[in-house]
């Protein structure tokens, strides 16, 4: 092994031949010099500039940036649900163009339909597609068996808890058979255990169906724990920074974390998006003007 | 602890306390109208003479004002005449409560004076249809223009500033143009009830249709929904049941303008009755009639409330309307 690679460039034999075996695989989705400009009251805001990346079939990959990088931009644009200003997105070789059941999404939010019922929601994409009532309705029994919500099938999404509805929310996604499943911080309003018990089941699904996901976080451990590759972003304008091979075997499991190869990723990417000297940002030249507010010797620390 | 429970911000409350409430609510206004009415010595500004006595101009079963009564005593008395006597008195426009049931009962049963003339339940049936067509043929335009009008910015933006122009436009002015267009029937009393309600329907329905969040929107358009599809399966099921609670408050809205309606033309309906009765200062049945708009009103509306929970599983708001 080259010594003098950083540690996280270095990988075990069985993790690069599969990095190899992944860029053998056909390409879903080619990003060209994708840029998008808002126009804003103070002028023009770039919020992308020249983005470029190929994510191969049955990838995992995670974008991580710091707040406002454009992550969620980023995300919508693939998805068809905001225009860009520049360069191109490749679907299968086709320029996507407005929103389509070929690329699912997860959000952040709840977006579950409150008038449907659990099953009824997951039925809803193939029902729009056209799809007999009793075919979407077997379809949609055996996503939500999937994961694991075949109880629940009849209840609304009110009834349910946040894990619960983000579940549904992909069984729906996944229902229409989507090239790639876009995630924008999914799990990112769950409490830590929900969260960790979410991301065990995202990679059992992964790993049993023929599926692409592009997931947006802006946790590192998450992105270290699920990524086949991690999508660093930078902020204003937002630029990819790095695109890195994440070199922890799979399968993974939690107990990783203490592993040479996570914690170098990690170290990376800690250092990527906090480096040591920040330049000033919009979000840093926020300096909250503190007085006190109690008595001088009433001291807490 | 009285008044925490009494001032508790948005807390639910038991089925029993809602219902005492509801009850309370309506009991507090009578037991002011009952100790008016019965409580000899509170207000009371009439005197019902039951004995003229030697008073030239009084005959018993006359109201007069109190001053005039002690005035006339007074004289009697100094001219050592028989004083006229009588009991503490409300102005005829305010019957006692027993005598407005009374007439509520009396008014159903009672035929109209004149044989061709309606009895009060036809007069009902009557207002209720103008009612029904009226708000029918606002909700047939208002309510579809409103989704459309919240759900494209720029059809919204095309339509609503003259709607917005229109709505101030007092309704009741309409009617003579209407009558002059329409006849002296019905249909200038349908026209003043579409008047008066579409505009805003067409404004509150857009503002509800504008609130769905928009996210809903996004998921099912990633999920393959057309645009067209977007507005049937989306939109509406989306809004429905803030679009009932909507449709509830304009129905009210209807109920207000009716009376002005029926005036129009040819006077027709409850507001005939009403009237009629007040011209011969059947002020007791004036109540009866009055009470009965508000009972019909009231009680289509928990009509209407009780089958929105029915229609509406999901919706957690309607469980608390
Ligand atoms: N509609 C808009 N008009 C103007 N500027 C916008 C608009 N939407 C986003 N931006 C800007 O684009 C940049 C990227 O926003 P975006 O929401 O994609 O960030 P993000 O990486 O998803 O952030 P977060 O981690 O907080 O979700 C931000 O600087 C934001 O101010
Ligand atoms: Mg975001």
């Amino acid at each position: 092994m080259n010594t003098e690679q950083p540690l996280y460039l270095q990988q075990e034999p069985a993790v690069r031949e599969r990095f190899a075996r992944i860029r053998e695989r056909e390409v879903i989705l080619e990003v060209k010099h994708l840029g998008k400009t808002y126009d804003s009251a103070q002028g023009p805001v770039h919020a992308l500039k020249d983005i470029n990346f190929r994510i191969h079939r049955r990838e995992l990959i995670c974008v991580i940036g710091p707040s406002g990088c454009g992550k969620s931009t980023l995300i919508r644009m693939l998805a068809g649900l905001d225009n860009h200003s520049a360069g191109e997105i490749l679907l299968d070789g086709k320029s996507v163009d407005g929103p389509g059941s070929d690329r699912g999404m997860v959000f952040q939010g709840y977006t579950l339909f409150p008038w449907l019922t659990v099953k009824q929601n997951v039925m809803f994409g193939p029902r729009m597609q056209g799809q007999g009532k009793t075919q979407a309705e077997r379809e949609a029994l055996q996503w939500l068996e999937l994961v694991g919500l075949e109880k629940f099938a009849d209840a609304y999404p009110h009834q349910l808890s946040g894990g619960m509805k983000q579940r549904v929310a992909i069984a729906r996604a996944l229902v229409n058979q989507p090239r790639i499943l876009l995630m924008d911080e999914p799990f990112g309003a769950l409490d830590a255990q929900t969260r960790a018990k979410m991301q065990a089941h995202l990679l059992d699904i992964w790993k049993n169906i023929d599926l692409t996901i592009l997931f947006i976080t802006h946790d590192l451990d998450e992105a270290t724990y699920l990524a086949d590759r991690i999508l660093v972003l930078k902020a204003h304008p937002g630029e990819v920074q790095e695109f890195i091979e994440v070199p922890v075997p799979r399968p993974r499991h939690p107990g990783q974390n203490l592993t040479e190869a996570y914690r170098a990723t990690k170290a990376r990417l800690e250092e990527l998006i906090h480096p040591p000297e920040p330049p000033a940002s919009e979000e840093e030249e926020i300096k909250p003007h503190l007085i006190r507010l109690t008595r001088v010797n009433d001291n807490v620390e | 602890m009285a008044k925490q429970r009494w001032f508790s911000i948005r807390r639910d409350m038991t089925p029993r306390a809602r219902l005492a409430l509801g009850i309370a609510s309506f009991l507090l206004p009578l037991l002011l109208w009952c100790i008016v009415s019965y409580v000899p010595f509170v207000w009371h500004p009439k005197v019902l003479i039951s004995d003229p006595g030697a008073v030239d101009y009084m005959e018993p079963g006359m109201l007069v004002d109190k001053d005039v009564f002690n005035d006339e005593v007074r004289n009697m008395r100094q001219e050592k005449l028989a004083p006229p006597k009588g009991s503490p008195a409300n102005p005829v426009y305010l019957p006692a409560p027993h005598e407005v049931a009374k007439a509520f009962y009396t008014a159903f049963t009672t035929p109209p004076a004149q044989s061709d003339d309606p009895w009060l339940h036809q007069s009902l049936w009557h207002s209720i249809k103008i009612i029904f067509w009226g708000f029918l043929l606002s909700s047939v335009i208002g309510v579809p223009l409103g989704i459309i009008c919240g759900t494209y910015g720029r059809l919204a933006r095309l339509v609503e500033p003259f709607i917005e122009f229109f709505r101030y436009l007092p309704a009741p002015a309409f009617g003579a143009l209407m009558v002059a267009i329409l006849g002296i029937y019905d249909g200038p009393k349908v026209a003043i009830i579409v008047i008066g309600t579409l505009f805003q329907q067409v404004l509150v329905i857009a503002n509800t249709a504008r609130k769905l969040d928009f996210t809903l929107l996004e998921a099912a358009m990633t999920l393959g929904t057309t645009r067209f599809k977007l507005i049937t399966h989306v939109v509406v099921p989306g809004i429905l049941p803030d679009l009932y609670r909507d449709q509830r408050i304009l129905l009210g809205w209807a109920w207000t303008y009716l009376i002005v309606a029926e005036l129009v033309g040819t006077s027709s309906g409850i507001t005939w009755f009403i009237t009629q009765q007040a011209r011969y200062q059947h002020f007791d049945n004036v109540y009866a009639a009055i009470m009965m708009i508000g009972i019909l009103g009231l009680g289509f509306d928990l009509l209407l409330a009780r089958l929105g929970k029915r229609l509406f599983p999901w919706d957690q708001a309607t469980g608390k309307a």
